[in-house]
């Protein structure tokens, strides 16, 4: 699905963590950024998303979220644990 | 010569076939499926849809937009710096370089970190050293990142493992003693996964995958499900994959079973029922290619047994695509033209949650 350049990273959370099929996760996750399921492999919509939410984008934007800052954000947007992330807060 | 359609052989050779025989290759890799796993053939309708994937004229197809699934990554960061053995192109990258590489450049829906053998058993020894990098990697990936490795139970057999052989043993006569073997090594399999499972899940880890389950048999699948139920048990958060190596269990032992359901035989649609009864969050799929029959026989075949599986489990199903594998032709450099179709047809027929 382009994994962080669209939204394929998101959906694959969601079948990775709540067993989701893969309809049932585009809508999911496109109801968590109010746009339509078939948004989610445009780059021209999801870009722009991906930028204001902070949940890291394809290209490097300095200073920009990346790694587990934007993964902290993924889940919370999302209300999924991430482990990694869990595990960043316990550390922190 | 220009009404024949460009198609393949399950090896990769290129051939070219009339519609006709084309649509008789659907019926009867669709009807070998459905006589060998008992399930329900392709119905007309899908057949047909099949015949257009198939025979349209472009070298590669696509599904229509919004119709695209998830690629789980199955050691695919590996490709970029292991030699041609593991198919890979032998970059001088590190794991973290390739990792973030996958995740960056080919925009990967999840990527993975792997023990450069691929198995469990060999991570056992330096659980403390992948723990390291999977946490230092994890801080800097967005996407999922998984750690992956096969079972492979084989590894516990001599001369490599601890555990007798069960072809020396088969071959002079004592099955008891080669079914022993096999539940020795199954149970020291479902040992090493359940460790590795829960070290790597000390550091964060975002999913486990254990691909290519049952390679060595219905001992090794049934140790691969006693491991997903454990860990299930002792981290219910972690997410796991648990791939199949082929479109049947083989029967080595041929007397394990899991909640009492007989491992030994089972079919894509069996195994993905005790798959999810074990706990696992994603069900791998893989139905192995011909090589003597075409790829198209090949595709019908696949799809008509992801049909069924999709009916028989409730969570997601991601099918192998490789290479020999799922219709894809058995050969180091897949072609494009075959890959496509492949993946077409299983997601628009067969719904596959992802590939």
């Amino acid at each position: 699905m382009g994994g962080i350049r669209t939204a394929g990273d998101l959906v694959a959370w969601m079948q990775l963590t709540r067993k989701m099929r893969i309809d049932e996760a585009k809508s999911y996750v496109a109801g968590k950024l109010g746009v339509d399921p078939i948004d989610l492999t445009d780059e021209e919509v999801m870009r722009p998303i991906r930028e204001e939410r902070g949940i890291g984008t394809i290209t490097a934007i300095s200073g920009s979220p990346k790694g587990i800052r934007a993964k902290q954000r993924t889940a919370a947007l999302l209300e999924i644990p991430i482990r990694s992330v869990d595990l960043f807060h316990r550390q922190m | 010569m220009k009404s024949k359609v460009l198609t393949r052989m399950g090896d990769g050779e290129r051939i070219r076939m009339d519609v006709s025989r084309l649509k008789d290759e659907i019926l009867k890799g669709s009807a070998d499926a459905a006589e060998k796993a008992e399930v329900a053939p392709l119905n007309e309708s899908d057949a047909a849809h099949l015949l257009d994937i198939v025979t349209e004229p472009e070298r590669i197809v696509s599904v229509l937009p919004g119709e695209e699934v998830i690629v789980t990554d199955d050691g695919c960061s590996m490709s970029f710096y292991a030699g041609q053995e593991s198919s890979g192109i032998g970059l001088p990258l590190s794991r973290l370089q390739a990792v973030l590489a996958y995740e960056r450049v080919c925009g990967a829906d999840s990527t993975s970190l792997g023990h450069s053998d691929y198995s469990y058993k060999p991570v056992k020894p330096i659980v403390n050293f992948e723990m390291n990098d999977y946490y230092t990697i994890s801080t800097m990936t967005t996407a999922p990142f998984l750690y992956g490795a096969q079972p492979n139970m084989g590894l516990y057999f001599q001369p490599d493992g601890p555990c007798p052989n069960p072809s020396v043993l088969f071959s002079a006569g004592d099955i008891p003693g080669a079914r022993q073997a096999q539940e020795d090594a199954a149970a020291q399999l479902e040992d090493d996964l359940i460790f590795v499972g829960r070290e790597l899940a000390g550091v964060g880890c975002e999913g486990l995958n254990f691909d290519t389950a049952g390679s060595a048999g219905d001992a090794e699948f049934a140790a691969v499900l006693r491991a997903v139920t454990a860990l299930k048990r002792a981290v219910p958060d972690l997410p796991i994959i648990m791939g199949a190596a082929g479109d049947f269990v083989i029967g080595m032992h041929g007397e394990m079973a899991f909640n009492g359901a007989r491992i030994a035989g089972m079919y894509p649609h069996r195994q993905a029922a005790v798959v999810e009864s074990a706990g696992a969050d994603i069900f791998g799929l893989a139905v192995g290619t011909d090589t003597e029959q075409t790829v198209v026989w090949n595709i019908a075949r696949t799809v008509t047994m992801l049909k069924a599986a999709r009916k028989a489990t409730t969570i997601p199903i991601h099918v192998n695509v490789g290479m020999g594998v799922g219709g894809v032709p058995m050969m180091e450099e897949t072609p494009i033209d075959s890959v496509t179709r492949v993946s077409k047809a299983l997601v628009q027929i067969g719904k596959a949650d992802g590939l």
